[in-house]
């Protein structure tokens, strides 16, 4: 028998509730039945491993990555950075972080956006990285405007970065976005407030680092992420955990 | 005043959103930009054991498919190994275990190519069933969604298996078993997700 540490049970008061009728698509989107609660098995403590050979050090780089050569994005350059940290405070290191966003007008380079703001053809709005052994990333990237959405029909969504992360098991898969500090979008977003509690929305909310910033080149945003944490297996033992 | 504990709490979740495939299947939002992306081959080259095709729709609660659906799958391979340190054994070379796969934009169908996972061990001696967790994102969804796929031909693993068996309502297993059928001789397993309604799947808070 294996005995595994398991991780900490997910707080699903602190994450949104499936349904929220502020936020539409959800109302058909959501189970109406409860989830099954299962303890950890092999299958869930495990997930997938990412190597240097799965991403290329320009990937991380989205004033460059699909910039003509010579040329640059149009917007505010900006750096995001931060570390990935599990809940017993420990660095989450070699994990697979990505992101995507809009351009600096609010638009997505994907067919299936359609809002009237350009798009920028020195701009793709995606990256990747894995963490350094602290658990640290950066991407080097423009900051994404406002955008409409049709929910309301006046709803705008906040300037945010999507940000999957992977983490060491299945478990800690976490999909999220990051909004920037002082954007009066934020308190008005139905997405936004899909989260009810007011200290774990500010868990969301880059603030301005200027002793991050490059003087005459960029600012910077600092986003640290928390994914879940794993007990020890005391007097068992004893694997990885707090 | 007691001690505070000072764990930290783990990041809210928030959807993918409409436009998930930028980021994570960037081809398939219609623009090159890496020189590979992941998430295409699970089981590699090199894998022993059956190769299959695992196919499927996923429908809202009106029945409707759901065309912007992202789905990760995480599986052992046909020997009940992950390809992770903290399974107990190893993997064919390029056997990753992990794959990623959208909806059709037009039709909401999806599938990928892997083999047929192994039994795993499962918790206090315990045996699983052969399955594949999934995890979905979409427009909508909150936070991402597990479920696991088991496969019609495994009847006798499937009545012992302890995660199956925890669901207490009977008539609910059956959504988690994938149906096999054939295609050009190659063995296809038919996974339909109904997220929300009468015949909605089992998902697992794990």
């Amino acid at each position: 028998m294996t005995s595994t540490g398991e991780y900490y049970q997910r707080d699903r008061m602190r994450h949104p509730p499936p349904r929220d009728e502020g936020y539409k698509t959800s109302v058909t989107r959501s189970p109406n039945y409860p989830l099954i609660s299962l303890e950890n098995s092999v299958s869930d403590v495990t997930g997938p491993v990412f190597g240097h050979g799965d991403v290329d050090p320009l990937d991380r780089d989205l004033l460059r990555n699909y910039a003509r050569p010579g040329e640059s994005p149009i917007g505010e350059r900006i750096i995001v950075h931060g570390r990935v940290l599990d809940e017993n405070a420990r660095p989450v290191p070699g994990t697979l972080v990505e992101i995507w966003q809009a351009n600096a007008g609010g638009r997505y380079r994907h067919k299936k956006d359609t809002y009237l703001a350009p798009i920028d053809p020195n701009f793709g709005g995606c990256g990747r990285t894995l963490t350094d052994v602290d658990g640290y990333y950066y991407f080097r990237t423009v900051k994404p405007g406002a955008y409409p959405w049709r929910n309301g029909i006046n709803d705008w969504r906040p300037a945010h970065i999507h940000v999957s992360v992977f983490g060491r098991a299945w478990v800690q898969r976490l999909i999220t976005q990051m909004y920037f500090e002082g954007d009066p979008l934020i308190a008005t977003c139905p997405i936004v407030n899909t989260v009810r509690d007011k200290a774990a929305i500010g868990q969301l909310i880059a603030p301005l680092d200027r002793q991050a910033s490059v003087p005459l080149d960029s600012l910077a945003y600092r986003f640290d992420i928390v994914l879940r944490g794993r007990r020890s297996t005391l007097f068992e033992n004893r694997l990885e955990g707090n | 005043m007691t001690q505070p504990l000072d764990y930290l709490k783990e990041t809210p979740s928030q959807t993918a959103g409409p436009y998930v495939h930028i980021g994570l299947a960037p081809g398939a939002a219609g623009f090159d930009i890496y020189d590979r992306e992941l998430g295409h081959d699970i089981a590699g080259p090199n894998a022993a054991g059956e190769r299959i095709r695992v196919e499927g729709i996923v429908m809202d609660g009106t029945g409707s498919p759901v065309k912007d659906v992202l789905l990760e799958a995480w599986q052992a391979n046909a020997a009940g190994v992950h390809a992770h340190p903290e399974s107990p054994g190893t993997v064919e070379d390029g056997f990753r275990g992990w794959g990623r796969v959208i909806t059709d934009f037009a039709t909401g169908e999806w599938g990928f190519d892997t083999v047929k996972p192994g039994p795993v061990a499962g918790r206090n001696g315990t045996m699983q069933a052969p399955h594949i967790g999934l995890w979905l994102v979409a427009r909508g969804i909150n936070l991402g969604l597990h479920t696991r796929l088991y496969f019609d031909d495994e009847v006798e693993a499937n009545a012992a298996d302890p995660v199956l068996n925890l669901i207490e309502w009977e008539g609910r297993r059956a959504t988690l078993i994938a149906r096999r059928g054939a295609r050009d001789g190659q063995p296809v397993y038919r996974f339909d997700i109904t997220l929300q309604g009468g015949e909605e799947t089992v998902f697992f808070d794990i």
